[in-house]
């Protein structure tokens, strides 16, 4: 089909528009580059990213073992880590089903110290989805690397920077 | 030469030509939506297993993934087919963009409330301002205006070519939700499945998923060629071929 001179100008001027609209969405985008990231990991906070923050988000995989309930009200302590850090987090209230051990959390609060008080735990999966007989035999193929097996769903928690 | 492929699209662009095309498919799209999505309802329920962490309450994925990519994909229709109506002033393309939009927002609407249903038990919260979660949003907005900027016309040719303009520039947001998961920290887990290397789920439960996506597809089918239908009838009002089809409904 040639193109007729109309078309043409048509095209070019939809074609700029396109674009237009495309080098002001990425402007946009990086300029809230570092507004768009949702969650701070620990070794973020550690390094100072977070001194600007009054409130955020910190997200890592809740330590194995770390999780201690008191036995006369709602509050739980446990430590968030990922790959180059670890902080203590302390939370009042009810946590989602997936939070345990080795569970990529993410927590909404603020500083105490060297402490992050939450007020919200929020509990992240992985696009992982296995049947849990699958699941065990894995296990049991990976054992003695335990850690790495439990870890291998989440690492994409601090990997996952731009 | 392959002079007989514009040739062909161009036969097919006709307003009495595609009716007649879409009027013999749509039976067929509609029987194969409905055969595979009770398939892939029957196989995500009861046949796949329960998944090692999050039990049966996973099995919602497979409302909200093939919605959640139907909104994508009609998007993207929609934005082709906008393309085409600005630079070529196609009728067909024109009315399938526009009766796009209404489908593709049932699908965004589908996504966020399943999503939303998913979210409380698992996450342990319905909604947050993630990349994933604002960017669909705004995916139903763009939606949503393309349908009211369609509508706010007087004339409804000048209405679609305004609203066209405005689902090309929305088309800018559909790479942003397909990879807002990669490029920055979300509470929103990675795509499970991939069309390029392997998908993060065992086949048991993959398959249902895939035919659910493939039913999904066939059913946005069989809508738009009801809806382009209707709308080439009521755009062509009166030309011959609408008045012939018009009288031969009246004989019967």
């Amino acid at each position: 089909m040639p193109m007729n001179p109309t078309r043409k100008r048509r095209l070019t001027i939809v074609l700029s528009i396109l674009a237009a609209a495309a080098v002001a969405a990425v402007l946009v985008v990086l300029a809230l580059q570092n507004n768009m990231n949702y969650l701070l990991t620990p070794s973020q906070v550690q390094s100072g990213e977070a001194a600007s923050y009054n409130t955020f988000r910190l997200g890592g995989m809740v330590k194995a073992g770390s999780i201690q309930r008191s036995s006369d009200s709602l509050k739980v302590t446990f430590t968030v880590v990922d790959a180059g850090g670890a902080m203590p987090v302390e939370y009042t209230g009810i946590l989602p089903d997936l939070f345990r051990d080795n569970q990529s959390v993410i927590a909404t609060g603020h500083m105490d110290g060297a402490r992050f008080v939450a007020t919200e735990v929020l509990a992240k999966h992985d696009e992982t989805y296995m049947p849990k007989e699958l699941k065990d035999a894995m296990a049991k193929a990976h054992e003695g690397k335990q850690v790495e097996e439990a870890g291998s769903g989440e690492s994409g928690m601090g990997s996952r920077k731009p | 030469m392959s002079n007989w492929i514009p040739l062909w699209l161009h036969k097919l662009g006709s307003p009495p030509t595609f009716y007649r095309f879409a009027g013999t498919l749509q039976p067929w799209a509609t029987t194969l939506a409905l055969l595979l999505g009770a398939i892939a309802l029957y196989g995500g329920l009861v046949l796949a297993p329960a998944d090692y962490q999050q039990g049966d309450a996973y099995r919602i994925i497979y409302i909200h993934v093939p919605s959640a990519e139907m909104s994508m994909f009609i998007y993207a229709v929609m934005g082709v087919a906008s393309f085409i109506a600005l630079v070529w002033r196609i009728k067909l393309a024109e009315v399938v963009a526009m009766e796009s939009a209404p489908i593709g927002a049932a699908f965004t609407f589908i996504t966020l409330v399943t999503g939303s249903l998913w979210g409380k038990p698992m996450w342990g919260t319905w909604w947050t301002w993630d990349a994933r979660l604002t960017s669909e949003l705004v995916l139903l907005f763009l939606f949503l205006g393309v349908i009211g900027l369609y509508h706010a016309f007087e004339d409804r040719r000048q209405g679609a070519r305004a609203a066209a303009f405005l689902a090309i520039i929305g088309i800018i947001n559909v790479p942003i939700v397909h990879f807002s998961v990669n490029w920055w920290n979300t509470l929103h887990q990675g795509s499970t499945v991939n069309v390029l290397g392997q998908s993060k789920m065992s086949w048991d439960m993959l398959w249902p998923l895939l035919t659910m996506m493939l039913a999904t597809k066939f059913y946005y089918a069989a809508s738009l060629f009801r809806r382009v239908r209707t709308d080439l009838l009521a755009l062509e009002g009166g030309k011959d071929w609408v008045r012939k089809i018009a009288e031969d409904e009246a004989d019967r």
